[in-house]
């Protein structure tokens, strides 16, 4: 039995409600979509690329799909705030799979920035979202035509050339759902030519949700120049599956940061494709996974250097804990012509329980003499002397184990752009570690 | 003088094998025991032992310290009840920074005993405070534990943070390998106004030269797991001298 099947099906009995829900831009690829769907199948675990993470697992349950576009609880998008200390953004909220402004965002916004849903802003701006939407994501893989058969809707972001942004955007997607319920989000970010931007991107499960998936394709072209600090955290509950594919191409001299945090997951698949197609590009990827109970967190990153003179540097690194897994594969890829390539990573984890377990993959492909590249893996344990030393001090097994682990993450969380949110998530690191739910304290998310 | 410690019969090993082969050693408040004893002789394993390292496994005997049975207490809770180790090699642990581990330890103590954490201005103040015994760098304190520290900083900073904890017993396992003759006069001046009637202090080494300046009351001679000879400083003085190997014959006889 194929997962695709019944969302084939869904399709086939709806098209006209799916489209009549929807915008022109997002529904002329819903037909080459379809095709590519009828002679595909979602990866299965052991598939290249997929050592341990079965894609078609995560879709197979029967998942309701919203396409009549019901609304839900729009009262909690009314309330919520996100009460960080020291750090103002201008906040947009997805509930399942609908976006909803904060009254902050609608007057604050500045002139010419778009930071709204993908349906309103492929009316309001259809050559736009014409350009850019399914450019980056390749419409040939299975989980992006599924993506672009279903979404109906999604999140836009717009900065204007030259345009510098002085507060982050955040986007906060909540699962609020008590049936099971599959999000289909589609996210464009565009950074044209020296603009500066700072996203966060949040996403939360109520704890009262029933099983949860998101499946997300982003798709994020840094103009010339441009500047884009990107975070995407995960703060969700173990009812949650998310399928992530995100596509980046950068233009010449343009620098991102991106992090990608799992705090706390279900059963989780990150993949970034980043492209660095001009000379000068920097790029910056960092990533933590922390794992317990019989959770799954599997990050997948490849790194295009098709443009001389481009430094890519990633990092990745898991705290597994219980009988949760992890999986890291990596891999930079030089081109022939790109001359005077930096591209380094890193994957470093620590299995905090005997049945926790990594699967490490870091790659080069090289095709070019000259390049400074690295890249290394260790999977190792708590420093068994680090942790005596502080014990004689007084310092508690336990206390001991949660600042070990609190320092080995220490890097990526300094490598986060945002001001104000490197505190907080220092703090949010501490209480995951500590056993308190990754939560941010009295967010309504939760209560 | 009222006993602090007493060490009977102690025996432990490591993979298997044995390294103490039954210690007997009592030291009462106020008093300084040097041990001293040739490589491999078990003295490092000794203060391992009496710290609570798992590595070890203890196979007999019996510790009293001030009326608890240290042997069954936790390496934390060992801590709490005023045993300090100054480590030969102290760990470096990046990412930690001095004063959130101190903090962590002053206030598990406190904790131990029942009592609020110490508020943030009178922690920083007994910081500075302590830190001035062994003239010990702020920029130090404000780094990582040990982590890019000169050997010398590294032990002062176990003198600084035994300043902290104020145990009633300090073992300084070769706190003087790898100091020069300043680092090692500040180290021993820490350690000297840290003494008082009721504390003691295990000062082991290799060599005579760190008793010029933690003057010893009793001098030991570990040899193959046992304490072979005990005398005064003396003792310390002859072993400078015709070093170990008479020891050894009449040991072996």
């Amino acid at each position: 039995m194929n997962s695709l099947d019944q969302y084939i099906e869904l399709y086939l009995e709806h098209r006209d409600i799916v489209d009549s829900h929807s915008a022109p831009a997002l529904n002329r690829l819903r037909p080459e979509a379809l095709e590519v769907l009828e002679r595909s199948r979602l990866p299965h675990k052991g598939d290249e690329g997929y050592e341990r993470t079965s894609v078609d697992d995560m879709f197979a349950p029967d998942f309701g799909v919203n396409i009549s576009r019901m609304p839900v609880e729009a009262d909690l998008a009314a309330t919520f705030k996100c009460d960080v200390p020291n750090m103002s953004t201008l906040l947009g909220i997805t509930l399942n799979d609908t976006f909803h402004p904060s009254a902050t965002l609608v007057k604050r916004l500045p002139e010419g920035v778009i930071f709204t849903s993908l349906r309103e802003a492929a009316e309001k701006h259809p050559e736009l979202v014409e350009r850019y939407y399914g450019s980056l994501a390749p419409l040939t893989e299975a989980a992006v035509a599924l993506n672009t058969l279903l979404a109906q809707d999604g999140v836009m972001i717009y900065v204007p050339r030259g345009m510098k942004l002085d507060r982050p955007l955040q986007l906060v997607n909540i699962f609020c759902s008590r049936e099971p319920v599959m999000a289909v989000r589609r996210v464009l970010v565009v950074i044209e030519e020296g603009a500066e931007a700072q996203i966060l991107v949040c996403d939360h499960t109520q704890p009262e949700a029933g099983a949860s998936l998101s499946s997300q394709v982003v798709e994020i072209a840094v103009g010339r120049n441009a500047r884009l600090d990107y975070c995407d955290m995960e703060e969700s509950t173990s009812a949650t599956s998310r399928h992530s594919r995100m596509f980046v191409r950068q233009e010449a001299d343009s620098y991102l940061n991106f992090n990608g945090i799992t705090l706390s997951c279900g059963n989780t698949r990150n993949d970034y494709n980043i492209d660095l197609t001009a000379p000068g590009c920097e790029t910056r990827l960092s990533g933590m996974v922390i794992g317990s109970d019989r959770r799954h967190a599997d990050n997948n990153s490849v790194v295009r250097h098709l443009a001389p003179r481009c430094k890519s540097n990633q990092l990745f690194k898991y705290v597994l804990d219980d009988d949760s897994t992890g999986a890291f594969e990596g891999s930079i890829l030089v081109a022939p012509g790109a001359q005077h390539t930096e591209a380094y990573q890193s994957n470093r984890n620590i299995l905090a329980a005997p049945g926790a377990r990594m699967h490490t993959r870091p790659q080069l492909e090289i095709y070019n003499d000259d390049v400074k590249c690295s890249h290394g893996a260790t999977t190792g344990q708590l420093d068994d002397e680090a942790l005596f030393y502080m014990r004689t001090r007084g310092i508690p097994e336990r206390e001991a184990r949660v600042m070990l682990m609190q320092a080995f993450m220490t890097d990526v969380i300094d490598s986060v752009g945002i001001e104000g949110l490197r505190d907080r998530l220092r703090h949010l690191v501490e209480r995951r570690f500590a056993g308190v739910s990754a939560t941010c304290g009295d967010c309504p998310v939760n209560s | 003088m009222s006993k602090l410690l007493e060490i009977t019969d102690l025996r432990a090993s490591v993979e298997g094998k044995e390294i103490l082969k039954g210690i007997d050693l009592t030291v009462g408040e106020g008093e300084v025991h040097a041990i001293m004893g040739p490589n491999g002789s078990g003295k490092s394993t000794l203060s391992e032992v009496l710290a609570g390292n798992p590595a070890f496994t203890v196979t007999g005997g019996h510790v009293n310290f001030h009326g608890t049975d240290l042997l069954s207490l936790t390496p934390e809770d060992r801590s709490h009840e005023g045993l300090f180790l100054s480590f030969q090699y102290p760990v470096e642990i990046p990412g930690v920074s001095m004063t959130n581990f101190m903090r962590a330890a002053i206030n598990a103590k406190r904790k131990y005993f029942g009592e609020e954490p110490m508020p943030a201005t009178e922690f920083l103040k007994l910081m500075r405070q302590k830190r001035e015994i062994v003239e010990l760098d702020n920029k130090l304190a404000s780094r990582s534990v040990n982590e890019g520290f000169s050997g010398g900083e590294k032990k002062r900073n176990e003198i600084f943070q035994m300043a902290m904890l104020e145990p009633r017993l300090s073992i300084l396992d070769e706190t003087d390998s790898g100091l020069d003759i300043d680092a090692l006069r500040i180290v021993a001046g820490g350690v000297n106004k840290l003494r008082t009637p009721h504390n003691a202090t295990i000062v082991i080494t290799h060599y005579q030269r760190l008793l010029d300046y933690i003057k010893p009351d009793f001098v030991h001679v570990l040899y193959k797991g046992r304490i072979v000879r005990t005398g005064g400083p003396e003792l310390a003085l002859e072993l400078e001298e015709r070093g170990y190997d008479w020891i050894k014959e009449e040991t072996e006889k």
